[in-house]
């Protein structure tokens, strides 16, 4: 549920669904946020430069010359978007990944109690879904992992995770889509590009409200995967 | 179709092309970019009498030394910049800004120094030949996002123009710019995370502009400001001029290109009309915010943008 509605300086407006992290509400956030794209483009609204979801807010940026905080706040409250359906923007994807290339599944094990063979098993088993995308271009923030894979943030983050590295940090779990700095516990690496800036209609492979599920590959696979 | 361009001779300082900025993307992670200072990207493209607002070239303190190898063009350099003018027939012309000056094969312009200010802009007469990106020239270094495979503009590099200058008469714009430290603000979304006393400091004492400056933030040092919630918060979408406070209690203002999310409270936000006006700051300077209504800063955004209309319409041409 929508919330409340404020100004954040003077030509944007954060919607907020409340201070719980979870799916349902995370999907009402995509709902409108996908509801303002179409009614911009419909030029139902005016001026809409950016909408950003994020677990339990959406973000919308707008062109102070074409509208203000009055009018955009007017519209989301008179906006009828709950019954909404979006299943149609959905998509199901299925990441290849190769745990050979795991920087912390050593610590991981001793620290959750399970060999690594188990907590691979479990790695695998769950379905993700991308709460949101950002920070960096392409960059996805997913969930749920498995309670039993529970952990914090690396006390010192590391200077450099290669590309492609696959993360977890309490309940999430990411793909760094560049070469970064990181703080997250990296259990395996996919050859999949996430985002690609000489793609110039989709330069992004995922998308908020997304689900994917990981797929083990080999080394070998991963080495062909990514020659590819 | 022309093949005229500029030959790199020297790059400066981070120099890039932008535009207004590439908007709908945030939500995958691109932020808007562009020019930093926008206004000085609409008189760029104005007084070289382009009818669009075609993608410019960005300096910081030192620009860009740029020989005409082939064609004819008609530049303009905007902000608060000294530069100059080598004619092939090694005549040197001191530049002047907000105007145009036409160049020949073999001119060469030298961008020296931006003067108590930040960033300079160079436009050209029907634009830069460059390829967007969802509608956008803008260079997104840190992500290879845009032109010139969203590097830097660097040595050697060939910049080409889209098309020789067709126009002999130059222009010249009328612009005054004010230069005061006062920054005014709107309260951020946990304006409340932070203690009373921190919130009086905030608003009654001066901030320091830091060296660690960019175009993703600018870091300030000043009194410390004391969160009395929590230090993080769950990441939500950032919009520039969003000033966060890490753990560390120093704040930092997020400028164009900004985080797409982020997990600091944010304790204000720059208002629009002010925005051009920080951004060209220099390290060292002190700033002091000043907290204003939603009402005020809309308002303050119009005689902005009535400002720059004046700016724009003043320009005449130079007889």
């Amino acid at each position: 549920m929508l919330k409340k509605l404020n100004n954040i300086g003077d030509s944007a407006i954060v919607c907020d669904f409340g201070d719980e992290v979870n799916q349902t509400i995370n999907k009402e956030v995509i709902k409108l946020f996908h509801f303002i794209k179409k009614q911009s483009e419909l030029e139902k609204i005016e001026g809409i430069l950016n909408c950003t979801p994020s677990y339990n807010k959406l973000v919308i940026s707008f062109d102070l010359k074409k509208t203000n905080y009055k009018i955009v706040s007017d519209f989301i409250s008179s906006a009828q978007f709950t019954n909404l359906n979006y299943t149609q923007e959905k998509k199901q994807w299925n990441i290849p990944i190769c745990y050979d290339f795991e920087m912390d599944l050593t610590n991981m094990s001793k620290e959750l109690k399970l060999d690594k063979e188990e907590i691979i098993n479990i790695h695998t088993k769950s379905t993700y879904f991308i709460y949101m995308i950002g920070f960096v271009p392409g960059h996805p923030f997913m969930g749920d992992v498995d309670k039993k894979l529970f952990l914090n943030r690396l006390k010192t983050p590391r200077v450099r995770v290669p590309t492609g590295s696959v993360g977890i940090v309490e309940k999430f779990c990411n793909i760094y889509p560049y070469e970064s700095p990181g703080g997250w516990n990296i259990i395996g690496r996919t050859p999949i590009k996430l985002f690609n800036s000489k793609d110039d209609l989709n330069p992004c492979l995922l998308s908020p409200g997304d689900s994917i599920k990981f797929k083990l590959i080999s080394k070998k696979e991963f080495n062909s995967f990514a020659n590819e | 179709m022309s093949d005229s361009f500029f030959k790199v001779l020297r790059s400066g300082i981070n120099t890039t092309y932008q535009d207004e900025g590439r908007f709908g993307l945030q939500h995958l992670g691109i932020p808007p970019g562009g020019c930093m200072d926008q206004k000085s990207f609409l008189v760029a493209n104005a007084v070289v009498g382009n009818k669009k607002n075609y993608g410019v070239i960005e300096f910081v303190y030192q620009g860009p030394m740029l020989k005409l190898v082939k064609g004819k063009t008609k530049i303009g350099i905007t902000g608060n910049v000294h530069f100059k003018i080598i004619k092939s027939n090694n005549v040197i012309i001191d530049g002047e800004c907000d105007r145009s000056y036409n160049l020949k094969e073999g001119d060469t312009i030298d961008i020296l120094a931006t003067k108590k200010s930040t960033y300079g802009y160079l436009s050209i007469e029907g634009g830069f030949k460059l390829k967007p990106f969802f509608n956008s020239v803008s260079t997104l270094v840190k992500s290879k996002i845009g032109p010139n495979r969203g590097n830097k503009i660097k040595v050697d590099d060939k910049v080409i123009i889209n098309e020789n200058s067709k126009n002999k008469n130059n222009f010249k714009a009328t612009n005054s710019s004010e230069d005061i430290n006062i920054i005014r603000v709107l309260k951020g979304p946990q304006y409340n995370y932070f203690s009373e006393e921190s919130k009086k400091k905030f608003f009654s004492q001066n901030y320091k502009i830091t060296n660690l400056t960019d175009r993703m933030g600018m870091r300030l040092q000043g009194a410390s400001l004391k969160n009395i919630i929590s230090t993080n918060i769950r990441s939500e979408g950032i919009t520039k001029g969003a000033i966060q406070v890490p753990a560390d209690g120093q704040p930092i203002i997020l400028l164009t290109d900004h985080p797409t999310i982020g997990g600091y409270p944010k304790i204000a936000n720059i208002i629009s009309a002010d925005y051009d006006l920080l951004v060209q700051k220099t390290p060292g300077i002190n700033i002091l915010f000043k907290c204003i209504s939603l009402q005020e800063a809309e308002q303050l955004y119009k005689s902005n943008c009535n400002n720059i209309s004046k700016i724009l319409k003043s320009i005449m041409e130079i007889i």
